[in-house]
């Protein structure tokens, strides 16, 4: 396994590299109080809207707060809201593409549940359940949760339809194994690879949709900064003082595109004859 | 036949989780629904009003009846604000965001499919390797922040283009178009990633069949071989990832709505959502899903029509 994951990540550069720049922007977002030259917070009305130069790297808000200082501290947030999406559509995901793939019984309404949720364009139903729950981060997380499961639930039935069949399962319940145990031991461990890659993917969705919300004002406290409320509060300035959206809006590119990256190498690893085709 | 039946009532059924989410999610909300739309200022009589009016004062199980009721009479109730059949709101605002679909859909599959097809005929090639790696960065890019960037560049210093609206209400089709340009061209950069990858991942497939290589043997042009050999029977995927992204688009117009100003379903469903006019907000959702349901499911159909070796 090592050794074909060595082989694959020499193959392709591009997962390397995608990794690399996924653990600078997590290590940036950790380290924010160490690396940050500014309190992120810190009003300073005498330098505000100023330009990128060498004193403030990506320039100054609508209030003289550094720029760069905040793209930093916001990352933590954006990153946590992705982590915390990834692992609530997780659980739920799981748990329904489990229950859906193992119990025949059950897959007729939670294929159909799936298949509902589905319908939904991603981010309307979470602006539905905003509206329902009332914008805040906790919401945020929910809403999102809810949007992505699905996703994750369609890849775990259809990967659990598959193993539930196979030899060795039918062996272990031969065996007189308790259901709950084929599933954490014989299927669940070999779902591992399938939901790893949807949650990477998860990972990059939620931080765009997150910045989505925000950006229509039915995301976090306009005050927290995250990516998307600082674009949010950039865009009153567009054309005035661009770095406000910019930079922000740079940072969500490399973190969404290195999370895809990854993924996608990820996914070519599982399954080399889907390759480079898809 | 039996297989179109089969799909009738599996999207029927699909239909109805949808109808019941969406009732659900509008009754989930916590607090009394009629006393956070009148807001803090609103006497008790008000509330009780709109309470019967809008049948909160039965238990949940008869409101859902009601709902379902009126739904199937066609009628999605009242906006709380604006005083008019939420049906009607709909309508008026349907134009331009069936326009901005249809123009960034053009967009994005004037961008994609070129670049898919060259993708998978060069293989490998650095160009291939390029086109793919852009296809995941314009997935990368926030529509609503490339939406201001080009307000800024070309709107504001270069002033080629309007910075918002929709061109008042007199103007006439092709202003109109001009105001969709770079709404259509935010949007369709980031859905052209997703048909970029399909074209190259179809034609791949194709280019590898024995028809192809036959084509070739007897001499033809490449150029034949790969558009009207190839492309012929890359279409079917193609044509419904194009399918499925126009009813995504659908979606991702709520937020480059709100960027451009345009009065449409997104608009209006965002302010709905500040305002908490719970009717709007159901009914919109409502209509975008089932239209997306819809959508999803002529797609298939047309996959009866479009390729003869798929038969149920």
């Amino acid at each position: 396994m090592r050794g074909v994951l060595a082989a694959t990540l020499r193959l392709r550069p591009l997962v390397l590299a995608g990794a690399g720049v996924l653990l600078v922007i997590v290590l940036l977002a950790v380290a924010a109080p160490l690396v940050a030259p500014h309190d992120p917070g810190a009003l300073a009305i005498s330098s505000r809207l100023k330009p990128p130069s060498a004193q403030w790297w990506f320039g100054t808000d609508e209030f003289g707060r550094d720029i760069f200082s905040r793209t930093l501290y916001a990352g933590r947030l954006s990153l946590l809201v992705g982590a915390g999406v990834v692992l609530i559509s997780g659980v739920i995901g799981i748990v329904l593409g489990l229950l859906a793939g193992f119990f025949p019984r059950l897959d007729t309404i939670v294929a159909r549940l799936i298949d509902a949720l589905m319908a939904f364009p991603d981010i309307l139903l979470a602006v539905a359940l905003v509206a329902a729950l009332g914008p805040s981060l906790l919401t945020v997380l929910v809403a999102l949760g809810v949007v992505y499961a699905p996703r994750l639930a369609r890849v775990v039935r259809a990967s659990t339809l598959i193993i539930r069949e196979l030899p060795y399962v039918e062996a272990a319940r031969a065996l007189g194994v308790p259901t709950w145990r084929i599933i954490g031991r014989h299927v669940l461990r070999n779902l591992a690879s399938p939901i790893l890659v949807q949650c990477t993917f998860i990972f990059a969705y939620a931080i765009l949709a997150e910045a989505g919300l925000s950006f229509l004002g039915l995301g976090v406290n306009p005050e927290i900064p995250t990516w998307g409320t600082m674009i949010a509060g950039g865009r009153y300035y567009t054309g005035q003082a661009d770095w406000m959206t910019v930079f922000p809006g740079m940072a969500i590119i490399l973190a969404a595109l290195s999370l895809q990256m990854v993924g996608d190498g990820l996914r070519d690893l599982l399954d080399p004859r889907l390759g480079r085709d898809l | 036949m039996s297989y179109v039946l089969r799909r009738i009532a599996g999207m029927l059924v699909v239909m109805f989780f949808v109808v019941s989410i969406v009732f659900l999610i509008v009754h989930i909300a916590p607090g009394d629904p009629a006393v956070v739309m009148l807001g803090p200022g609103a006497t008790a009589e008000q509330v009780a009003a709109l309470r019967a009016a809008w049948g909160l004062d039965q238990p949940l199980f008869g409101q859902y009846l009601l709902f379902l009721r009126q739904l199937a009479q066609g009628d999605l109730g009242q906006s709380i604000f604006l005083g008019q059949s939420v049906l009607g709101l709909l309508a008026g605002r349907a134009e331009p965001t069936f326009f901005l679909t249809i123009f960034s859909t053009v967009i994005a599959c004037l961008i994609a499919i070129p670049l898919g097809i060259y993708s998978a005929y060069r293989r490998n090639s650095v160009w291939d390797r390029l086109a793919t790696t852009l296809a995941m960065f314009a997935a990368s890019v926030p529509s609503f922040w490339l939406g201001l960037l080009l307000i800024q560049t070309l709107s504001l210093q270069l002033g080629w283009f309007p910075v918002s609206g929709y061109g008042g209400p007199g103007a006439g089709f092709l202003a109109r178009l001009y105001h969709l340009f770079l709404p259509a061209v935010s949007l369709g950069i980031y859905s052209s990633a997703l048909i970029l990858r399909f074209t190259r991942a179809s034609m791949l497939d194709v280019l590898g069949e024995d028809y192809v290589r036959t084509a070739r043997a007897k001499g033809m042009g490449e150029f034949r071989v790969v558009m009207k050999h190839a492309l012929k029977n890359a279409l079917v995927p193609i044509v419904t990832i194009v399918g499925m992204t126009m009813a995504l688009l659908v979606a991702g117009a709520v937020i480059t709505e709100m960027v451009f100003g345009l009065p449409g379903v997104g608009n209006l469903i965002v302010s709905s959502v500040l305002r908490r006019d719970y009717p709007v907000i159901q009914g919109t959702l409502l209509v975008v899903s089932l239209i997306y349901v819809l959508m999803n499911f002529l797609i298939d159909m047309l996959y009866l029509v479009i390729d003869p070796r798929v038969k149920y």
